[in-house]
C-alpha cells in the first residue's frame, strides 16, 4: 500500500475518467484550507474564552454549571461517531459490487445517529444551564461559553445535514468522482470537529472542574 | 484478491488503534480530573499534555497526515495555520492578562 492510498481513504478516482487525480487532490487541498481558517476562528473564540474565564460577575462559574458525566458521554458519543465515519471510508475505498453500497450507508447511518446523539446531549446541558439562570447575558464568562461550544454544535448539525445530502446522493448517483470527493471532505470536516471537541472538552469541561 | 483484502484488514487496523489510544487518551484527562491525584496546576498542564498528543492521534490515524512526502503540502499548511493561531491566541492571552494585573 502507498503512502499517497493511505493518505485520503477513498482517493482511488483510477477507475472514474471524470476528475482526474491532481484535480482531486486540488479539491481536496482546497477543502483543508477552508479547515484552517475555521480552525482559527475557534482558536480566537478559545483565547475570548481564555480571558473571560474569571469574568463570572458573581454568577454561576464554571465549577457551579459543568457536568463531567455528560462532558464525558459527549466525548465517547463523538468520538465513536468519528471511527463510524473511519468505516464508511473504509467501505467508500472498498465498495460493494453492485450500484448499492449498503455498507457504506449503514456506517453514513451510524454516524448521522451518533451525530444527532451528541446534539441531543449537549442541549440537553444548554437548557439545564438556562434553567440554572446560566444565560449568555449573565456574565462575560458565559457570554464567552455560548460563542465557543453552540459554534461547535452548529457545526455538528452542519455535517448531519451534509451527511443526509451525501446518502441521498449515494442513493441516486451511486459513487461517482464528485460524490467520493464529497463524501471525503465530509469525512476531513467530521474528523476536524472532532480535533475541535478535543480542546473543548479540556480547556472548557476540564480546566473549569479543577479547583 | 487476497491483497486488496489484507490492505482493507490493515487500514481497519490502523483506524481500530486510532480509535482506541484516542479514548485511552481522553480517559486519562477525565480520570485525572475524576480522581485528581495531583494538585490542580499540575493536573491542568497533563489535561493540555494529553489534549495536545491526542489531538496529534487524530490528525495521524483519522486525518491520515503524516511526515512522509506525499502529504507535504497538506503538513505544511497545518503546521502554518498552528503557527498563526499560537501567536493570535498567546498574543491575546499576554496582552488581556496584563492589562487585569494593571488594572488590580
Amino acid at each position: 500500500m502507498s503512502a499517497n492510498e493511505l493518505r485520503h481513504v477513498g482517493l482511488n478516482l483510477a477507475d472514474y475518467g471524470e476528475i482526474t487525480q491532481p484535480e482531486a487532490e486540488s479539491a481536496i487541498f482546497g477543502f483543508w484550507v477552508f479547515l484552517m481558517s475555521d480552525a482559527v476562528l475557534f482558536a480566537l473564540l478559545f483565547a475570548t474564552y481564555g480571558t473571560m474565564l474569571q469574568a463570572t460577575a458573581s454568577g454561576p462559574t464554571p465549577a457551579s454549571e459543568y457536568k463531567i458525566g455528560s462532558a464525558l458521554a459527549e466525548t465517547l458519543v463523538l468520538l465513536t461517531s468519528s471511527f463510524s465515519f473511519g468505516m464508511a471510508s473504509i467501505a467508500m475505498k472498498y465498495p460493494s459490487p453492485g450500484a448499492q453500497q449498503p455498507r457504506l450507508l449503514g456506517w453514513m447511518a451510524v454516524t448521522l445517529a451518533l451525530g444527532m446523539l451528541f446534539m441531543g446531549l449537549e442541549f440537553h446541558d444548554f437548557l439545564g444551564m438556562v434553567k440554572d439562570g446560566a444565560l449568555a447575558t449573565r456574565s462575560g464568562f458565559l457570554s464567552a461559553f455560548f460563542a465557543l461550544v453552540p459554534l461547535h454544535g452548529l457545526h455538528v448539525l452542519a455535517g448531519c445535514v451534509w451527511l443526509i445530502v451525501m446518502m441521498v446522493q449515494v442513493v441516486h448517483f451511486h459513487l461517482d468522482a464528485r460524490v467520493r470527493i464529497n463524501i471525503l471532505r465530509l469525512g476531513l470536516f467530521w474528523h476536524f470537529l472532532d480535533v475541535v471537541w478535543v480542546a473543548i472538552f479540556s480547556v472548557v469541561y476540564l480546566q473549569g472542574l479543577i479547583h | 484478491m487476497t491483497n486488496l483484502a489484507d490492505e482493507r484488514k490493515s487500514e481497519v487496523r490502523a483506524y481500530i488503534a486510532g480509535f482506541s489510544s484516542a479514548l485511552l487518551l481522553s480517559a486519562a484527562s477525565f480520570g485525572l480530573v475524576w480522581w485528581r491525584p495531583f494538585s490542580p496546576a499540575t493536573t491542568l498542564a497533563l489535561v493540555f499534555g494529553l489534549a495536545l498528543i491526542q489531538m496529534i492521534v487524530h490528525f495521524r490515524f483519522f486525518l491520515h497526515i503524516s511526515f512522509s512526502r506525499s502529504s507535504r503540502d497538506d503538513l505544511q499548511l497545518i503546521l502554518f495555520a498552528a503557527l498563526i493561531m499560537a501567536l493570535m491566541v498567546s498574543g491575546t492571552l499576554v496582552i488581556l492578562f496584563n492589562l487585569r494585573t494593571r488594572m488590580m
